[in-house]
């Protein structure tokens, strides 16, 4: 959902083109990386299994011709009749590639070549690409690239993406395939008694062809240190284990939310003083012009002051919590969170996977939603879409530290409530895990009831990310996506509250009809009327719920000029918020339907308009129960 | 040689040659697509903080697997 670059790639592209070649490969083999380093797009790249689930295109150019790319998501076979491996050899089969680029992790180039001889046997002309050559080479792995490239009878390049170490020899052999002055030929010996058509003998063709590869492979790589990896080893012996696994995971969720809270609160008072100060000169401006009132209403006191908050209460802890959250994701901590909760998800009917889309919903749900493709079972998949909703995204992340900071922290900033907020966004967090566990197993044994299918999950080295170009990445790409979608929902959202709020039928507003109309139900369930009119309004992005309930506030009457955490608090106790309220609303922000984006996700990825309307009822009904008791609990004291 | 065990029983650290994979169907195929097949090695290495599942290193890569899957892989210890 973040890739804001595919879109730009369209079919007259395509037909420009010289030459066609798709890159493929296990997962986690660093494609995306060499598809970015060839085409200087800027596909997301992470470590874990099922980063890419969707096809990328792009265009390059070698010497004097057009290259069109095809990014394939990783497979681990091309033998297999499920799910997304049909989709890759079928495009392997019928693209009429000019050159596969067969991408392979030198690490376990023994179990890749059995791939790489898969996808050999459905097309000649292919360059095999050794990456992360540096990684292997530390690790004493020395492969003797022409013996291999006898074998298997296609150019073998030796390249380190990240640090674009082979890349020319790469774009020199891909061009010397397509052109064809490299000529590949194929070696019939490794195919012999392999059908790779036919499904019945599964087990015979890839026990053929991993013998050939294990051949191949003991022909052509020496290993020098008896063991790898030794120092993922050590690390895995702490981040993992039983003792100390858990308390590092919630220590290291504790520090990220930690930084974000800190880092966000003073970026974010200078930010809403910047646009206070240009308020102030476009008042003047528009006074200059001489403005109707209707005008300098609609635009500065609607639009503007609306976009101004959007900026200033959201940027920040996106900012921050984006990159952060990418180097996590670069180190390839995440499959061993999956590993180390799977025992809690198998229990509950679901897949150990699915707390890797928890973790991508933390930041996007859409692609948390999307992310769901990396399990392969149907049913479990459906499980891990309908739950996504669960994990607040970073568009109601600011809304929860505000409130929680306003409410339970005090608004003076210190180091003690700055640690507060992180504890209880801990506890937030295990809630929503909570939750989401209990619908699984709710859902897995009543409408979604079936037989569980297997896990295999491959974890990865970790491996230092790249820190620095990280960060601008994420801070440009997603951040920035994901803001000027806020936005763009903002304006005409602050227009809106405007002109019901200053459009009066006998004396009272439209707007004040409005909350006036939901406020009973609002009472009801621990809020009122303007903060259900906020969520409602937000519905496209839920960047927008906080914005447009102080807008709400403000507009009725009350004009504060709204500049820091302090005067918000004001603003909220004079209408009425007492802490019930604050939990309420902290509760309806993690439990009410799916942004709009996230909605035509689900309805895309599951294909059914009543999955779609399930994944928003389902959460809509709970937050409003959860609200009640909450209400009615707190009522007593 | 010694008596034949099922993965899950075969202690950390120890290598074990694959016998026979009785997995059932979905997921007997991936099992072979990572390299689980007769006659190769696997080593347990670690086991996750709640017991299940465990990695096992097969063919230079470390890979997750739940002890129920792990029940119908037959291997003999080394």
């Amino acid at each position: 959902m973040f890739s804001t670059d595919k879109s730009s790639f369209n079919k007259k592209d395509v037909s420009d083109c010289d030459y066609k070649i798709s890159l493929a490969g296990n997962p986690n083999v660093g494609k995306s990386t060499i598809f970015n380093e060839l085409t200087g797009l800027r596909q997301h790249t992470g470590n874990w299994t099922g980063k890419t689930v969707e096809f990328a295109r792009g265009c390059c150019k070698i010497k004097d011709a057009r290259f069109c790319i095809t990014d394939l998501p990783g497979c681990y076979s091309l033998l297999s009749f499920s799910g997304e491996e049909v989709v890759t050899r079928e495009c392997l089969i019928q693209n009429q590639n000019d050159c596969v680029v067969i991408v392979v992790d030198c690490g376990v180039i023994e179990r890749n070549l059995s791939f790489a001889l898969q996808v050999l046997s459905v097309t000649k002309n292919a360059v095999l690409c050794l990456n992360l050559c540096d990684e292997a080479e530390k690790n004493g792995i020395k492969i003797d690239c022409d013996e291999l490239s006898l074998n298997l009878g296609t150019p073998v390049v030796k390249t380190c993406a990240t640090g674009k170490k082979g890349l020319d020899e790469l774009k020199k052999a891909i061009y010397n395939v397509c052109s064809g002055k490299t000529k590949c030929f194929r070696v019939e010996r490794n195919f012999e008694g392999v059908d790779i058509l036919s499904e019945k003998n599964y087990k015979q063709n890839i026990e053929k062809i991993s013998q050939i590869g294990n051949k191949i492979s003991s022909d052509c790589v020496k290993y020098e240190k008896s063991e790898l990896n030794a120092c993922t080893r050590k690390l895995d012996k702490i981040l993992t284990s039983k003792t100390t696994g858990i308390p590092i995971m919630l220590a290291m969720l504790g520090i990220l939310f930690w930084i974000t809270v800190v880092g966000a609160n003073y970026p974010s008072e200078w930010l809403s003083n910047l646009f206070g100060f240009i308020k102030e000169k476009l008042y003047i401006l528009f006074d200059f012009l001489h403005a109707p009132d209707v005008v300098t209403g609609l635009l500065i006191d609607g639009v503007y002051t609306t976009l101004s908050w959007v900026v200033s209460v959201m940027l920040p802890p996106m900012a921050i919590f984006f990159p952060l959250f990418s180097l996590v994701e670069d180190s390839g901590y995440l499959p061993r969170i999956a590993f180390n909760l799977d025992r809690y998800f198998s229990k509950c009917g679901a897949h150990g996977k699915q707390s890797l889309a928890m973790a991508m919903g933390l930041g996007c749900n859409a692609c948390g939603v999307t992310g769901c493709r990396i399990i392969e079972s149907p049913k479990e998949r459906l499980i891990a879409i309908l739950t996504n909703n669960f994990m607040p995204c970073n568009g109601r992340f600011p809304t929860i530290i505000a409130l929680l900071l306003m409410f339970f922290a005090g608004t003076a900033f210190t180091l003690s409530s700055s640690l507060e907020v992180a504890a209880l966004l801990i506890g937030i967090i295990v809630f929503c895990i909570f939750i989401t566990l209990v619908i699984s197993k709710v859902l897995s044994v009543t409408i979604l009831k079936g037989e569980q299918s297997g896990f295999v999950l491959e974890l990865p080295p970790y491996r230092k990310p790249q820190i620095l170009k990280t960060i601008v990445r994420s801070l440009l790409d997603r951040t920035l996506f994901v803001l000027g979608r806020a936005v763009a929902v903002a304006a005409p959202a602050g227009a809106i509250i405007w002109i019901l709020a200053n459009v009066h039928i006998s004396d009272i507003s439209l707007l004040k009809y409005c909350t006036d109309f939901l406020d009973p139900f609002g009472r009801f369930i621990g809020v009122d009327g303007v903060i259900i009119m906020a969520f409602i309004l937000g519905f496209p992005a839920n960047e927008t719920v906080i914005p447009i309930i102080i807008m709400s506030y403000m507009a009725s009457g009350t004009l504060v000029d709204y500049s820091s955490y302090d005067q918000l608090f004001q603003l909220l106790s004079m209408n009425g918020w007492t802490i019930t309220t604050a939990v309420c609303t902290i509760i309806l922000c993690i439990l009410h339907y799916p942004c709009s984006t996230t909605c035509l996700t689900i309805k895309k990825e599951t294909g059914s308009l009543k999955w779609t309307l399930v994944s928003m009822a389902l959460p809509t009904a709970m937050g409003i129960v959860l609200c009640m008791i909450t209400a009615g609990v707190m009522r007593l004291f | 040689m010694k008596e034949k065990c099922s993965l899950d029983k075969l202690p950390l650290g120890v290598t074990g040659i694959v016998y026979r994979v009785n997995c059932n169907e979905n997921i007997k195929n991936r099992i072979f697509d990572f390299g689980i097949m007769e006659n190769s090695s696997v080593i347990p290495l670690f086991t996750s903080p709640f017991g299940d599942p465990s990695a096992y290193l097969v063919k230079n890569a470390v890979v997750a697997l739940r002890n129920n899957d792990c029940k119908d892989i037959i291997v003999t210890p080394e």
